[in-house]
């Protein structure tokens, strides 16, 4: 610029500018609009937000012929990105997305945002099937009131190399030994902590933690300490499943924290990888297919809403992921995939195993036990993480 | 070809030419019609919401639901600037660290190159290199950082030509090394085109006289050429460091752990804690700020 | 004047680093022609086929089709808004006249990250749904300072002297713009609407935060970031290239009359749009 910029011009600018301050915005809440009482013709597309492969096309070709939906996906590597994509872009989806396949952690937050509406579970004749503990649970439901359908859940397991990790381990202090340095992956996600609380919780019982994702500033600080001594050890943080499967195929990394779609990708491509339920017991996963506010294709995404907890897409569903169905009919379907599937993935009894799991929730404020209101929210989570990442 | 205009006579003609005429006794009537809509549209939509965004970073967002919480309050530029937990301060440190060697690599690289072009050079090669070092610009910015993704992973052209040379693997992906050479890579046209302008406007009898009075090479370029031409490298820096500054895509693409940048927060916490990335983003702009007062100090202004 | 051995290590440098520049697209031009599905050196087999994969790819077209679109719109808005303030700007002096230009530079020289997030935010204010619009809107907002900027400096270059006679001649407004003002600037309103559209179509930061589809980039940038489809990607970044180095070239012919400190301005104010977003 040749002109020289004088300060009153900035002045200037700067006084429009505070005008526009003063005008300023605020994301306003959404009102639940009346429920459909029939799914009407399929609008041709359906644009989704998932966890990788909950629209695998083993199962989800079949829907698209049938009703001429055509999908498309974006996968995400954690709850707060699929909050980000949802809520962000204006806010329900951003009139780009439709269905999102979200956690407990990102459910409820999407519901108290505005950024989801209400289902009418009456147009999804499978729901009546589904398990009592999935049918209204507390991450979906508020106030009677469905945000979606539950759709499949599982833990996040501790993954291993057999040929190259002796013995084979039992616990998740493994991902916190320097005898694996340099050859741990663990994935880039804030709610990682909670898995660092779950090992504390056993580890140093005189922390008192009670819940992994309700902990008081000394309980914090301490997980927070323990992840950024294991920074140092790690090969990477990984975001998508891909990148992750990718390091043990090269043999980059041997030990880590994974979902079970990457230990069964493996296993299918023959890397001698085995994923196992540590001794501290793990965190999962409750997911739920959410119906965004300003969603473009309402009825495709009620089509899929029917379709996708049927038995048979269900039964395929969980032998992709590697997760347990909410459909206890799929039980069946699964052992024709792969035999003793259905008791593998403790479909047959899921009452005890899901007790055991310890499902994302959003940290908040309220601790929930011993009457406290002084545990850190999920800001503080997230800057924690920055600090530990970063 | 002679227009005569007063031949396109008619009621039309007649209508405009009041129109005209009213302009033209109304110079700043004129001036309002040209310049409302855009500055309007501007002020409207640009500057009012520039505006709102940074007075949110005076504001909260509600944890849960990322809501804004219109309470003034400095609670996030204390998050960002506390020593207690110096997260933000260090990524903040770090995003200059790098934005500083990429400036200072591209200037190296970009001297001898405008240096060729203004004075060594014929015409015809001249443009020629100016085609060369302007179309990389233009083609696609996110292919240009991939294009090194490919090059440096472990299956890339770098590692098998060192793999030839009997050397073991780069591990350059996914570190900060990486985002370094992609950041010098993609701005180092904007580094050429000033400091090329500069050396051009430099008189080559300047050069010559310095040789006559007895210097060689070296003392010509430092005490004659060197002054005359900061300017442009300071200009060109102005490119290299701010867009540094504010980029998100690249740590995202080439980075790794501890390659976290500005820019990356304020993109991942844009959705979820607004006031919070509004606040951040304070940061860059504040930086470059002061290193644009200080560029239009050294003159950097005047040789773009 | 310089020595020899000076001019050689210059001559030598000089390649080098125009080499450096264009390697890497060279060689994801030639990965676009890979026959294998992993991006691996050196390529063993060579292909057409994931040019018809890519042509065939719904997404791929859409996201293509789609930055036409906001490319075209948003360079006609930039044209518009553009050439009234430059002559507004050029013709008169008024309070703030420094203002307006460092009003339209706030876009590119801010990092595109606030612009998208603020537009973001005041559209989620406004309650405006994200569409093709709100991408346009974005676009334009540093689409602007290019074609300003071009036509500024062209109408430096013209004599107000011509104007005045035109009237003088009889000539209302209309006729004078016609047959005297636009031969003047129009290449300059190609060359910055060239310019313009380069710039949109290869515009990724501003368009996440404003988009309610996926223009090409975007498309490039999801696939990228999830390893998916990588062949395909290879292709598009071969065809990105052509499609946005022809525009460059074409409106720097027209600009260049053998007057290469133009050149250097011209590009340099466009160039500097193009990625301080």
């Amino acid at each position: 610029m040749r002109k020289r910029i004088r300060g009153r011009h900035l002045v200037f600018v700067a006084l429009v500018a505070l005008v526009g301050a003063l005008v300023a915005p605020t994301v306003g809440v959404s009102k639940s609009s009346g429920l459909p009482t029939s799914i009407g013709k399929g609008e041709g597309a359906l644009s989704v937000v998932e966890w990788a492969a909950y629209t695998d096309k083993s199962f989800a070709t079949k829907f698209e012929k049938q009703t001429g939906c055509k999908i498309t996906r974006k996968d995400a590597g954690s709850s707060n990105e699929m909050f980000n994509i949802i809520h962000g872009g204006g806010g329900g989806g951003g009139g780009q997305y439709d269905l999102v396949s979200a956690s407990g952690d990102a459910s409820l937050r999407l519901i108290y945002a505005g950024d989801v509406v209400p289902v009418n579970v009456k147009l999804i004749p499978s729901w009546k099937d589904f398990l009592p503990a999935f049918k209204s649970p507390p991450n979906n439901t508020v106030k009677g009131l469905h945000y979606g359908i539950s759709i499949a859940w599982g833990p996040n397991t501790l993954i291993y190399n057999t040929k190259k990790v002796k013995p084979a381990p039992t616990s998740w202090a493994a991902i916190y030994d320097p005898k694996y340095k340099g050859l741990i992956t663990v994935p880039n996600n804030p709610i990682q902590m909670a898995d660092a609380a779950l090992y504390l919780q056993k580890s140093q019982p005189a922390l008192g933690i009670k819940d992994p994702y309700e902990l008081t500033k000394p309980q914090f600080d301490a997980v927070v300490s323990l992840l950024k001594k294991q920074k140092s050890l790690l090969k990477r943080y990984w975001v998508y499943p891909a990148d992750n499967i990718k390091d043990y195929t090269t043999g980059d990394s041997v030990i880590g924290a994974t979902w079970p779609y990457q230990t069964l990708s493996l296993q299918g491509a023959k890397v001698p990888v085995k994923e196992i339920i540590p001794k501290e017991g793990v965190t999962g996963w409750s997911d739920t297919w959410m119906l965004t506010k300003r969603a473009p294709h309402p009825n495709c995404a009620y089509l899929w809403m029917k379709y996708a907890p049927t038995p048979q897409v269900q039964a395929k569903q969980a032998n992709v992921f590697g997760e347990t169905p909410v459909n206890p009919k799929a039980c069946s379907f699964m052992n024709k995939i792969v035999k003793g599937s259905c008791a593998g993935y403790h479909l047959n009894a899921p009452a005890s195993y899901a007790k055991s799991i310890r499902f994302w929730k959003t940290p908040i404020a309220d601790c929930g036990w011993g009457g406290r209101k002084d545990c850190m929210d999920i800001q503080a989570w997230n800057n924690a993480w920055a600090g530990i990442t970063g | 070809m002679a227009i005569d205009v007063a031949r396109e006579a008619g009621p039309l003609r007649e209508a405009r030419l009041r129109v005209s005429a009213a302009f033209w006794r109304r110079p700043r009537l004129k001036l309002l019609a040209l310049l409302v809509p855009p500055v309007a549209a501007f002020v409207g939509v640009y500057a009012t919401s520039l505006g709102a965004l940074l007075a949110s970073s005076f504001w909260t967002s509600d944890a849960f639901t990322a809501q804004i919480v219109h309470s003034w309050s400095l609670g996030q530029f204390r998050t960002i600037f506390s020593f207690h937990d110096p997260t933000y301060l260090r990524i903040a440190a770090r995003t200059v660290e790098i934005a500083a060697a990429v400036t200072v690599t591209d200037a190296l690289l970009a001297f001898p190159l405008a240096y060729y072009m203004a004075r060594i050079a014929t015409r015809r090669q001249r443009s020629l290199l100016f085609v060369l070092v302007l179309l990389p610009l233009w083609s696609s910015y996110l292919v240009r950082i991939y294009s090194w993704t490919t090059i440096l992973s472990k299956t890339g052209p770098l590692n098998w030509i060192v793999n030839g040379l009997g050397l073991p693997d780069t591990h350059l992906a996914y570190t900060n090394w990486a985002m370094w050479i992609v950041f010098s890579y993609v701005w180092l046209p904007f580094m050429v085109l000033p400091i090329y302008t500069a050396i051009e406007r430099v008189p080559g009898s300047f050069l010559e006289a310095s040789a006559d009075l007895g210097a060689r090479g070296g003392r010509t370029f430092r005490s004659v050429l060197l002054p005359l031409v900061f300017p442009g490298v300071v200009a060109g820096s102005i490119f290299t460091f701010s867009l540094t500054l504010g980029d998100y895509i690249t740590p995202a693409l080439v980075g790794g752990s501890s390659s976290t940048l500005i820019g990356s927060i304020v993109a991942e916490q844009s959705a979820s804690n607004l006031a919070f990335a509004a606040a951040f983003a304070t940061v860059p702009i504040a930086v470059m700020a002061v290193y644009l007062a200080i560029a239009r100090r050294l003159g950097a202004f005047e040789a773009l | 004047m310089e020595t020899r051995g000076t001019r050689a290590g210059l001559t030598v440098w000089t390649v080098v680093v125009v080499a450096f520049l264009w390697l890497p697209l060279v060689v994801i031009g030639l990965y676009a022609f890979n026959r294998s599905q992993i991006q691996s050196w050196p390529i063993r087999g060579w292909t057409f086929h994931w040019f018809s994969v890519a042509w065939h790819d719904e997404q791929a077209r859409a996201a293509l089709w789609l930055s036409v679109r906001v490319g075209l719109l948003a360079t006609g808005v930039a044209l518009v808004l553009g050439t009234m303030a430059a002559f507004a700007v050029h013709r008169f002096r008024f309070f703030g006249r420094e203002s307006v230009s460092l009003l339209f530079l706030l876009p590119i020289a801010l990092p595109g990250i606030i612009t998208g997030m603020a537009l973001n935010s005041a559209f989620s204010f406004a309650g405006v749904q994200l569409t093709i619009w709100t991408v346009v809107i974005g676009h334009a907002t540093f689409c602007v300072v290019v074609v300003y900027n071009n036509v500024v400096a062209r109408l430096r270059r013209t004599s107000p002297s011509l104007i005045e006679a035109s009237m003088d001649l009889g000539a209302d407004g209309w006729q004078t713009f016609r047959y005297v003002t636009w031969p003047l600037i129009s290449t300059a309103l190609v060359a910055g609407g060239l310019l313009a559209f380069a710039l949109s179509f290869d515009e990724v930061v501003v368009t996440t935060f404003t988009a309610g589809g996926a223009t090409l980039p975007i498309f490039i940038l999801n696939n990228l970031r999830q390893g998916q489809q990588l062949p395909i990607v290879n292709v598009i970044a071969f065809v990105v290239i052509l499609l946005t180095v022809i525009p460059v070239w074409v409106s720097q012919r027209l600009t260049s009359d053998g007057d290469s400190p133009a050149v250097t301005r011209a590009a340099a104010a466009a160039a500097q749009s193009a990625q301080l977003r």
